[in-house]
């Protein structure tokens, strides 16, 4: 598996110095790549004339070609620019904690309010939400519900203005020990001014000491006027990514992040209740540049692997000699890396469709190596001696079925069939991407 | 006010919009150069058409500079305006208005604004006469029924609905004997808000669909896709998905009376034949209108 890797990954050509042509050429791709993802047209026109500059000129590392190594200097770019992980709350020196939530309509604040709740009181705070959106139907009765799932007081005021409502609420929070005070507010445009006016009310009246901007990972071009306009006016303290669980690349963090100046502190990755995270750079930096997380990919396989242990894997590839205790190695080193499903999830090419057929399990990998451990050393070395009573008791002894351990021998002999496809295919000069065998 | 004129209003908010940069731009070039096309891309692009739609326009255009010899970026204006037309009425919504009775499923993600287009929508429909019910089948989404129901009385139109997390197939069934007892010329679904890319999700919609398409066969049916103007290219995605699964017939372009410019559907109406119909400018109950390609692209270039 990283041996397959890292020859993808591995084309010896590039040596030297960047030129400025390979740097031009590389950054025509990023550029695409960048605004297909949305971040905005200004960001990115500033963003390549930054990298460019900086890219030409650099050594070009021996595992990389040229391409490949501005790619990996405007990744590292892209995760300096968007900052680092800092999912962090100011919180106020007396209690309670006001934390203002903010944005459109339709981004997400209820339900990220109701998240933040949640992600808080798990670290043993004890928050109090507050139902300041008044304008949307319901919108009241959607925070009470979500409140009652994270177990979290909402407090609301039938018939108040928000800023009375947002005063109260303090003061209740104050008489029931509440040390944080979730704001919901409502959804409105960024050039409605009067709504703009509210939420400015709103903060001159309980200074809020976190106002977090929740931004939809899917807004397009006008994130930046979005952005500008709600950081103008309310002076925000951070970002809330919202839908990330959708196939959207999120160019708008890269946006946002560039006019704000303000960091992204959690993402929303779900509709469950406890699917805030901490935001990760690398991750959504990849993400836009619509790489999968290779990058990552590539040093966890570099990490996790024994250099040494390739190298004899290698050569017993080569030689023929390939066996299930071989087999049962390359299991280890794969499960070194993490869950199955989330290597998969960072290989570039492979997306949600294509993956709803192959259902990745890691429990299956478990099966396998059950069954090769019931194996004698021999029956590992010459699965041919494998005869039906030596089948059921393998079978017993793995806790699985006869069938299971027949499928495994087979796909044992397939991956070898393939394998002999793929050195053979090396020898006249072509790479091939392997099968595993699940 | 008229409906033009609103629109235009709705899509003019900012100073810095799209049609003035445009004559910004045409004002201030005195050849068609590289340059001068560069800028237009970027203008599109701006707009949310999308990197390729910007691209296939701006190349279109070059072609027609050409063949006609044009010098002025003045006569470019012309072109630009009857390239977009050119694509977004490639498709035009088909004049279904008087097929009835009809049942319109209206999908689309999260946050997008279903619901509040549904309570438009179903306005609309009682303003031309009509009977029309609703079918509160988001059961997701906590208060989503409550929402449709607070709709449903601003409109003034009967609603059909069930318990939060029951089965919105269920409430579409109901929704559809309901209106043949009744005589509704119209019924409205209301569906939970989906990520296109969650499997179960979109498998739960092809149901609804199927339930629509036993039990109600002789109703004229549309599939309505609910897109956020402010959402950039991962609409066509959502679009594509969305029509894989439950075969959309229609566009309705929300919140446009942001400074965002929808332009994605441009790139929709390009690469999937799915027509706008609708747009919704405002948050007033009457803020829903038609969508004309010819209005929408005269709004984006004047200003």
């Amino acid at each position: 598996m990283t041996e397959k890797l890292q020859s993808a990954f591995k084309k010896l050509t590039g040596k030297g110095k960047l030129s400025e042509s390979d740097v031009k050429e590389a950054m025509r791709d990023v550029r695409m790549a960048l605004l297909e993802a949305d971040v905005n047209y200004t960001v990115v026109k500033e963003f390549v004339n930054k990298v460019t500059e900086k890219a030409i000129g650099q050594g070009v590392l021996e595992s990389l070609t040229p391409g490949q190594q501005v790619i990996k200097i405007v990744n590292e770019q892209l995760i300096e620019l968007m900052g680092s992980s800092q999912s962090k709350i100011k919180w106020a020196s007396a209690p309670p904690t006001v934390i203002m939530m903010v944005g459109l309509q339709g981004s997400g604040k209820t339900t990220t309010s109701a998240k933040l709740a949640g992600y808080l009181a798990k670290q043993g705070k004890n928050p109090l939400l507050v139902a300041c959106d008044i304008y949307r139907p319901a919108a009241v009765k959607q925070l009470q519900i979500v409140g009652q799932k994270v177990n979290i007081p909402v407090f609301s005021l039938e018939g108040a203005s928000p800023v009375a409502i947002s005063q109260q609420a303090l003061e209740y929070a104050k008489k029931h020990s509440n040390d944080v005070v979730i704001l919901d507010t409502a959804g409105r445009l960024h050039i409605d001014d009067e709504m703009m006016q509210e939420l400015e009310n709103i903060k001159l009246s309980v200074h809020p000491d976190e106002i977090l901007l929740v931004v939809d990972a899917m807004t397009g071009q006008d994130a930046v006027n979005v952005a500008k306009n709600f950081n103008e006016r309310l002076a925000i303290d951070g970002v809330v990514l919202t839908k990330l669980d959708g196939d959207t690349r999120g160019g708008a963090a890269l946006s946002v992040k560039a006019v704000t100046g303000k960091p992204i502190k959690f993402v929303g990755m779900g509709e469950k209740l406890d699917d805030l995270e901490p935001f990760h750079p690398d991750r959504i930096a990849s993400r836009i540049l619509g790489m999968g997380d290779v990058l990552t990919l590539i040093e966890k396989a570099q990490a996790a692997v024994d250099e040494k242990k390739a190298m004899e894997l290698e050569n017993k590839l080569r030689n023929q000699q390939f066996t299930l205790e071989d087999f049962l190695d390359q299991l280890h080193e794969i499960k070194k890396m993490g869950p199955l499903s989330q290597i998969m999830d960072m290989l570039p090419g492979i997306n949600a469709k294509k993956m709803g057929k192959i259902q990745v399990d890691d429990k299956e990998l478990g099966r396998i190596e059950a069954i090769i451990n019931s194996m004698t050393k021999q029956e590992r070395r010459e699965p041919a001696i494998i005869n039906g009573s030596r089948r059921r008791r393998i079978a017993k002894g793995s806790g699985t079925t006869i069938q299971e351990v027949n499928r495994l021998l087979k796909q044992f002999e397939e991956t070898k069939r393939l394998m002999r496809q793929f050195t053979s295919m090396e020898k006249s000069g072509r790479r091939g991407m392997l099968k595993l065998p699940f | 006010m008229g409906i033009f004129d609103k629109l235009k209003s709705g899509l003019a908010k900012t100073r810095d919009n799209f049609s003035s940069r445009v004559n910004g731009l045409i004002n201030s070039s005195k050849v068609i150069d590289e340059e001068f096309y560069d800028q237009l891309e970027e203008l599109l692009i701006l707009a949310d058409v999308g990197a390729k739609a910007a691209e296939s326009i701006i190349n279109d255009i070059r072609k027609q500079v050409k063949q006609q010899k044009l010098r002025a970026p003045e006569q470019v204006r012309a072109l630009l305006k009857d390239e977009l037309e050119r694509v977004l009425s490639k498709n035009a919504a088909s004049k279904d208005m008087d097929l009835y009775p009809r049942i319109i499923l209206v999908v689309g993600v999260n946050g997008v604004g279903k619901t509040t287009t549904i309570g438009k929508l179903a306005y609309k429909f009682k303003q031309d006469g009509r009977k029309v019910l609703l079918a509160a089948a988001d059961t997701f989404r906590a208060a989503a029924t409550e929402q449709l129901e607070i709709w449903s009385q601003r409109a003034g139109v009967d609603i059909v609905k069930h318990e939060e997390g029951s089965d919105p197939a269920a409430v579409v069934f109901d929704a559809i004997q309901s209106a043949k007892a009744k005589k509704a010329d119209v019924i409205i679904c209301d569906t939970a808000g989906r990520l296109h890319n969650k499997k179960n999700l979109m498998e739960e919609l092809k149901k609804v669909n199927r339930v629509v398409e036993r039990e109600y066969p002789e109703a004229y049916k549309e599939v309505l896709l609910v897109l956020d103007a402010t959402t950039g290219q991962n609409a066509i995605s959502q679009a594509r998905v969305f029509k894989e699964a439950v075969d959309i017939n229609s566009i309705a372009l929300t919140k446009l009376d942001g400074t965002a410019k929808g332009g994605v559907v441009i790139a929709i109406a390009d690469e999937l034949s799915v027509p706008v119909k609708y747009i919704g400018v405002g948050e007033g109950i009457d803020d829903l209108q038609d969508f004309e390609p010819k209005n929408f692209v005269s709004a984006l270039l004047q200003g």
